[in-house]
């Protein structure tokens, strides 16, 4: 076979989602942002909902979320895109809304908005990064960094004596009754990916029947944060983020 | 015939809401401004006007739903008290780094911190000065009477949509608490989605088929862009500056003295100069109704042919500043204010003016 009949359009196995941009993206290799970026836009577009859909950006490592996925988007104060997301959801009561936020944005400085968002039932989707870390202020200690584990400001490893425990704020918000589906998953691995994408799914269908709010984590990589290669972060990401925050759905309504 | 009502302040602003045809409402309990969503759970306009009104947990949360209502090209408000409106700060920054149109209603009391829950006029600086982060201004309308709590809603949302900036109703705790007649203006219907669209088409209403979609953000990390931004708002700053200056004058032709305040406070000094113009001296009274812009070319006109002015507030003297700034040394500016919640009669203020210019 030639090039030319490779790539022909009848032998195309898969493709970027149009959704997409072309814009470069800024997140580190290894990085599991680009991953979860690339499974929203595809549901967005197989669902066929891209004019109906208004995303929510975090501050954090995907504040500049907006300039990937072509739909349109509003960038939130630090932690208040679950508030945020309210009100577009209450105003435009057909549209699709989620939020993409980070484990500093959603389960630290913006714990009270999630948690009220997801207690209301609003009928968004949640997309929720846990990294254990901050990635884009350098490195701290976020309110999931696991015990013993060495940041920039917990630079001898978390201890709960002095810094709490890892919040495992997915549990919490599955024993909320607004909540319809809230599901931890991960993307370091194909199979792992197939079931992400399944996840993001069923969380924009439950909107679409207004169910309640569902929250999709992500158990995800920072190979800067955790000074990794991208490699050696999937292995101590299965190891040790998975042993504390195991995969699968906590709740489904 | 006339639809005359009797009621507070804050029941005003809540009806004049639904009336102009406001989208939503985001709001957290606060004294002395809870009967603005007391009025407006009670009136549930969600089953006639199809208006929002919610709860939130906060007032962080409020401000950030009004964020999310406004990027839509929504007209929605929200309003509070003072130690409710230091919460909003961050989010009233945000709502002016990204040009949303919004109304703020801020029903003042006495601080700093918890404070009293007395009428207060010691938000000024917070409001006019900036109050959260960044070069930014909000249009700022101080109402006198309960019919210009009803009349400014609309007035608001007017001045927000034209210029897509925040605008504030500063009203102290007198205006919001007390009983008027009032005469609420006629019903409005919302606009339709399409009619949202046409008026804000930069709005996140969904991408259309064909078009740009829309981003709304404050960020650019980048300095000369981020300046460029600051510059598109110093120069809109101007224009409202220019075009929307509001003030009430009484007797200011024919004054030796004017008297300078607003809200209730300006009430007050309507009294004290008409008892000061029955011994024969003559007062007239300046009621800036736009606190920002601030009728400082009105002032300074003044400045040239008055021997003083004296500012009265329900502060230790905050606008008072501004008054000096525009009189710029060309005749005394005293100043008399009272605080934690007093307020000054209409006797105290003529007595403190006499003390003030040597006047027998």
């Amino acid at each position: 076979m030639t090039t030319q009949e490779i790539i022909s359009p009848e032998n195309l196995v898969y493709g970027k989602t149009k959704l997409l941009t072309d814009n470069v993206m800024h997140y580190c290799p290894g990085c599991s942002h680009g991953v979860v970026h690339k499974l929203i836009a595809e549901v967005i577009d197989e669902m066929g909902i891209q004019n109906t859909t208004v995303g929510v950006a975090p501050v954090g490592c995907a504040v500049f979320a907006y300039n990937y996925i072509d739909i349109d988007w509003q960038e939130a104060a630090h932690g208040r895109a679950p508030a945020v997301a309210t009100a577009i959801k209450r105003l435009l009561p057909e549209h699709f809304v989620f939020t993409y936020q980070g484990d500093g944005d959603l389960a630290a400085i913006g714990t009270a908005e999630t948690i009220h968002a997801c207690n209301r039932g609003e009928n968004i989707a949640i997309f929720f990064i846990n990294n254990a870390i901050y990635g884009m202020t350098g490195g701290q200690m976020a309110p999931t960094t696991l015990e013993g584990m060495k940041t920039a400001t917990c630079p001898a490893g978390r201890e709960h004596e002095l810094n709490g425990y890892p919040l495992k704020i997915g549990n919490l918000l599955a024993e909320l009754d607004g909540t319809c589906y809230v599901t931890r998953q991960s993307v370091e691995k194909l199979a792992a990916v197939v079931k992400a994408k399944r996840a993001i799914r069923k969380a924009f269908e439950n909107c679409r029947e207004k169910k309640g709010t569902s929250v999709v984590e992500i158990v995800s990589t920072c190979s800067s944060g955790w000074k990794l290669t991208p490699h050696k972060s999937n292995l101590w990401m299965q190891e040790n983020m998975l042993a504390k925050y195991p995969l699968g759905d906590l709740k489904n309504v | 015939m006339e639809d005359i009502k009797l009621m507070k302040g804050n029941e005003a602003i809540a009806h004049a809401a639904i009336r102009c045809g406001a989208d939503g409402y985001f709001g957290y309990p606060i004294t002395p401004q809870s009967e603005v969503m007391e009025t407006l759970m009670d009136e549930a306009p969600w089953k006639t006007t199809g208006m929002v009104v919610l709860q939130a947990e906060s007032e962080v949360a409020a401000i950030n739903m009004v964020y999310g209502g406004a990027a839509c090209g929504k007209k929605v408000m929200t309003s509070s008290s003072s130690p409710g409106i230091s919460l909003k700060q961050e989010g009233i920054s945000y709502i002016a780094g990204a040009e949303l149109p919004c109304l703020i209603v801020n029903v003042m009391r006495g601080g700093p911190g918890l404070g009293t829950i007395q009428p207060s006029q010691a938000d000024y600086f917070q409001t006019v000065k900036g109050g959260g982060h960044g070069d930014y201004r909000l249009i700022t309308l101080s109402p006198a009477s309960v019919q210009e709590m009803a009349d400014f809603v609309e007035l608001g949302f007017e001045l927000a949509f034209k210029y897509n900036n925040p605008s504030m109703i500063l009203a102290d705790g007198i205006i919001g608490q007390m009983m008027e007649k009032v005469v609420l203006p006629d019903f409005k219907p919302r606009r339709t989605d399409d009619e949202t669209r046409k008026q804000c088409p930069w709005g996140t209403m969904g991408k259309v088929e064909g078009e740009q979609r829309h981003i709304i953000t404050s960020l650019a990390l980048e300095a000369d862009v981020m300046e460029a931004t600051n510059n598109r708002l110093q120069a809109k700053y101007k224009k409202i500056e220019e075009a929307e200056v509001r003030f009430e004058e009484i007797n200011c032709d024919d004054a030796d003295y004017i008297f300078v305040a607003f809200g209730s406070g300006a009430r007050i000094c309507a009294s004290a100069m008409e008892a000061a113009r029955a011994e024969g001296i003559k007062i007239g009274v300046l009621r800036p109704i736009t606190l920002w812009p601030f009728p400082t070319k009105e002032i300074a006109r003044l400045a040239k042919k008055v021997k003083g002015f004296m500012v009265v507030e329900f502060s230790a003297g905050q606008m008072v500043e501004d008054v000096r700034l525009a009189v710029n040394g060309a005749v005394p500016v005293e100043f008399h204010g009272r605080m934690g919640g007093n307020v000054p009669s209409s006797e105290e203020i003529i007595t403190k003016f006499k003390e003030k210019f040597s006047i027998k």
